[in-house]
């Protein structure tokens, strides 16, 4: 009798002992890749859902909760690079610069537009298929709601240090992916008219977009 | 368009006689030719023909459908023929010996035709039971074929060489409209399948415009991955890496 309890309780403790270790590590270390897209998605739709004038196509609440929620998430640098491809190097800082903020806002805008359908719909993370030392996984997400469910994948690579988390750098929406959609663009842009020519047609573009508010409007 | 199937046989002859063109004159060459689109200038001007045609007639009729008919009913009609579409996908993964993937097709097929009325309720994907689109195009591509040049085609849009022969078996096999024998009903079916999916691509050609610095190849390179895409399996994984820094 004793021998069983005090069995039981040695093995209760072990257990928690082996447990114990474990949260504390997962709070100290960086969120994982899966759970941050997760919560990301959460917050934006539970959001735009609750919030009236984002259900009533006002775009410009939707960036600003873009903007806040998933910007801080994103290296737009890395996805900037590659979409314009080797002329990024020859690129001036300034104009590296501006490229980031026209391309981003140009992003911001069609994702927001993007989200002013969101109604009923419901966000599912797919199991992880990546090794626990990988710095650059793919989560796969599907948007259900009405319809077939729609395709959202999301690059994330680790950025160096503790605590610095992980960062989207590709995003894949129905079977496309984002970065290589955009690069032959960018590519036809800068033969034609060279860097500053880009720049050019992305802020006129995004002017456009501002003006009709097209993205989002019905 | 009074039916696509007949539609769809003098398109197919207008994509033969371009292509025979396009290969007389010499392929697009220039400076920013691009590889997988050598008929650049030819599906440039289709591209053109195919949005006049939709800003007239196509999206007016499908914004009016839209604003008319209630969203149920635009959900039953869309699951209507995507039901239609899963026998055709069944095939198809058959074909592909994909065999988790007829399977699923199968039972979608069944469930919804059965205790969906007809296929108006999609009750399988409720059930979790997925769908696995695929056509005679992607059957090709399965054992071997490339897809071919970009080609776009009057009034169907974005297709490939490949995509464009295996059409005709989507069309006049795989489509279960082709067997209604009742030609003012099928006709009906054609319109209305035609004027659904366009209404269901509303707000998605409205962020395409938003996004795009060039609507054309934005499409054709969009068009281009997904094509090639489901056929390269295993990749997966990869897929979206980009290099560290330029």
């Amino acid at each position: 009798m004793m021998n069983r309890r005090t069995l039981t309780r040695s093995a209760a403790t072990l257990a928690l002992a082996a447990c114990l270790p474990w949260p504390l590590a997962a709070l100290a270390a960086d969120e994982a890749p899966d759970a941050l897209v997760k919560r990301l998605s959460a917050d934006v739709l539970e959001t735009v859902r609750s919030d009236k004038s984002i259900k009533a196509g006002d775009v410009n609440k939707i960036m600003v909760l873009v903007n806040k929620t998933i910007l801080p998430h994103v290296n737009f640098r890395r996805m900037t690079a590659a979409a314009v491809g080797p002329a990024w190097r020859s690129a001036t800082p300034e104009q590296q610069q501006r490229l980031q903020d026209e391309f981003k806002q140009l992003l911001v805008r069609t994702y927001s537009g993007a989200l002013s359908e969101v109604s009923d719909q419901t966000i599912v993370v797919k199991p992880l298929r990546a090794a626990p030392g990988d710095t650059d996984v793919l989560v796969r997400t599907e948007i259900r709601g009405r319809g077939d469910p729609v395709q959202l994948d999301y690059r994330l690579e680790k950025t160096p240090g503790q605590g610095s988390g992980w960062k989207i750098y590709n995003l894949n929406v129905l079977g496309v992916w984002l970065v290589e959609t955009y690069r032959t663009q960018f590519a036809q842009e800068i033969n034609a008219k060279g860097i500053d020519g880009l720049i050019e047609s992305l802020a006129a573009r995004n002017k456009a977009n501002a003006a009709s508010g097209v993205a989002g409007a019905k | 368009m009074t039916t696509i199937a007949r539609f769809s046989k003098g398109a197919a002859r207008a994509a033969a006689l371009v292509l025979g063109l396009a290969l007389l004159g010499g392929c697009a060459t220039g400076p920013n030719a691009n590889p997988a689109d050598p008929f650049e200038p030819y599906n440039r001007g289709m591209t053109t023909f195919n949005d006049n045609v939709d800003k007239a007639v196509l999206k007016p009729v499908a914004t009016l459908y839209r604003d008319v008919t209630p969203q149920p009913v635009r959900t039953g009609a869309g699951n209507f023929f995507a039901n239609l579409g899963d026998a055709w996908s069944f095939v198809n993964n058959l074909l592909q010996l994909r065999g988790r993937e007829a399977y699923d097709s199968m039972v979608r097929l069944s469930v919804n035709s059965v205790l969906g009325l007809g296929g108006l309720l999609d009750i399988a994907s409720e059930m979790g039971v997925e769908r696995h689109r695929q056509d005679f195009g992607l059957t090709l591509g399965h054992w071997g074929v490339p897809t071919g040049p970009y080609l776009v085609l009057p009034l169907l849009g974005p297709s490939t060489v490949r995509d464009t022969a295996a059409l005709s078996a989507d069309l006049f096999v795989g489509d279960v409209v082709t067997y209604v024998s009742d030609v003012p009903w099928r006709n009906s079916l054609y319109v209305l399948r035609f004027v659904d999916k366009r209404a269901s691509l509303l707000s998605a050609t409205s962020v395409l415009e938003a996004a795009a610095l060039d609507p054309y190849s934005f499409t054709r390179d969009a068009y281009l991955q997904l094509r090639a895409g489901p056929a390269v399996e295993g990749s997966d994984e990869e897929g979206g890496k980009l290099p560290e820094d330029y």
